[in-house]
């Protein structure tokens, strides 16, 4: 039942050309970037060649193309989840989903998934750019799958969020900013704690970038995953509660 | 008999506004209970509890044998609902908007495809099973409205006037479909139309600032009197407070 739901909503954002335009935008923006990456690191060789403990290849091109993925991807979950059920309900289609034999976990669950699908489709182009370069070098693959999850995880937390406001708006376009605020808040608690000389451990726990960053780096902690585990729980957790009370209210 | 729907004096507050005030019915295989008020009376707030779409604030809704608060699962699987504004996928086909329906209800994949085309034949949806919802007029979305409710063949089907918005040849047909379902399910249906009331339905449950006013056979009714001078005589009482 889930994955009828899913299955619908991945097709459904196909079926308008938003899934597509972010397709083509996304990867224009990120091949132009990969091309700077891999062209500083052409003009870097000959020194690194000289350097002791030098930066790879994958560290110069891999690892700057999928933090630029997450900025860009950081503008356009909110785009991609706000309609999710916001959308429903302004077309009265929820109705059909809250009649028929299925728990608002399933429904909010299935909504996810349908919009994750395509989060991991933007995340599997994404690595298909580094994965070219096997042509003519060669990559560090641990680092490379530690990018791919670290940007799993985290449009996963993304979309997670960006449903909960879709359940909380009674406009996508409210939904979408309001996904999009929350989400920079995370990204730049990090930066605040820095800026007085004894730096916040709630906030440096709290901000997305650090936990993010830190699996980049190829250092795979359960403490960070378990990171984005909990937030993608919490807000899918949340958002059944919100959908529960659509039964109480007005 | 069995009793398919079971409701037990549901009341349901909006704010401080009471809009539906200790209602209890039953709802037997083989009747159509048409349900009847003016606007704002509570008829859509009564159906949307029926369906579990709302939670009422006291009473209790079994379906089937199954309670909507406690098992609303097994509850819903008997129902099939058609809100005021059917709930349609406008960049879906007709086929394709049925068959999402079909799966959500738990319909078996082997017999999705029979369960469509039965369901598109008896709403008169096969010349426009292919086509995009979106595109088609309002009488055809009221029809796909219905046929989204009935394409899981469940015991209740509950209609939220379903003959709005539609031509004479149209209101006619979705008439004969409801009589027809009737026979081997239990309907009920709000609607302000009193000769289809007269016309359908076996029995006749009449709501007025959120309380029952009348619950009747049509059969029992008195003969001298037609259901629309009846309709007013109650719709025209002074109001519950007053009395």
């Amino acid at each position: 039942m889930i994955f009828t739901i899913a299955a619908r909503e991945f097709k459904s954002l196909f079926l308008s050309p938003l899934a597509w335009t972010i397709l083509a935008i996304l990867q224009f923006i990120l091949a132009f970037l990969f091309l700077t990456q891999v062209e500083n690191f052409t003009l870097l060789q000959p020194q690194l060649a000289t350097m002791e403990n030098a930066p790879s290849l994958t560290d110069i091109t891999v690892t700057p193309l999928f933090g630029n993925a997450a900025i860009i991807l950081l503008l356009v979950t909110p785009l991609l989840t706000m309609r999710l059920i916001c959308e429903e309900r302004r077309n009265k289609t929820l109705t059909l989903l809250l009649s028929a034999p299925l728990s608002n976990a399933e429904i909010i669950i299935g909504k996810y998934l349908g919009s994750l699908g395509l989060l991991a489709a933007i995340v599997a182009l994404i690595t298909l750019m580094p994965l070219s370069l096997l042509i003519g070098g060669t990559l560090d693959f641990g680092k490379l799958f530690a990018n791919v999850l670290a940007l799993l995880l985290l449009s996963g937390a993304f979309a997670s969020i960006g449903l909960f406001m879709s359940c909380l708006a009674n406009h996508p376009t409210v939904a979408a900013m309001s996904a999009f605020g929350a989400l920079f808040v995370l990204w730049i608690l990090d930066w605040s704690a820095g800026l007085v000389d004894k730096p916040s451990g709630l906030f440096q726990y709290l901000s997305i970038l650090r936990h993010f960053q830190a699996i980049q780096s190829g250092l795979l902690a359960t403490s960070d995953v378990s990171y984005f585990l909990l937030f993608i729980s919490l807000f899918l957790l949340l958002s059944v509660r919100r959908l529960d009370k659509e039964r109480l209210q007005k | 008999m069995t009793i398919l729907i079971n409701a037990k004096q549901l009341t349901r507050y909006y704010g401080k506004h009471c809009a539906v005030n200790n209602v209890s019915f039953e709802l037997e295989k083989g009747q159509i209970i048409g349900f009847l008020g003016v606007n704002g009376a509570g008829k859509t707030t009564t159906l949307q509890m029926l369906c579990g779409n709302l939670a009422p604030n006291s009473g209790e809704i079994v379906i089937n044998g199954f309670d909507m608060q406690t098992q609303p699962k097994a509850a819903k699987r008997s129902l099939g609902y058609v809100p005021d504004t059917p709930p349609l996928y406008k960049d879906l086909s007709v086929q394709e908007f049925l068959r999402y329906c079909a799966q959500l209800h738990g319909v078996p994949k082997a017999d999705i495809a029979a369960a469509v085309t039965l369901a598109e034949t008896r709403c008169g949806l096969t010349e426009v099973s292919e086509r995009l919802i979106g595109n088609l007029s309002k009488g055809y979305q009221q029809r796909i409205g219905i046929a989204q409710a009935i394409v899981h063949n469940p015991d209740v089907i509950i209609l939220d006037e379903p003959t709005v918005g539609l031509d004479p040849l149209q209101i006619r047909e979705i008439r004969s479909l409801i009589r027809e379902l009737g026979q081997n399910h239990g309907v009920i249906f709000s609607t302000h139309i009193l000769s289809e009331v007269q016309e359908l339905c076996t029995d006749v449950l009449m709501i007025r600032q959120g309380s029952c006013v009348l619950k009747a056979r049509i059969a029992d009714l008195p003969a001298e009197k037609s259901l629309e001078a009846l309709f007013i005589e109650l719709m025209q009482m002074p109001p519950v407070g007053d009395v």
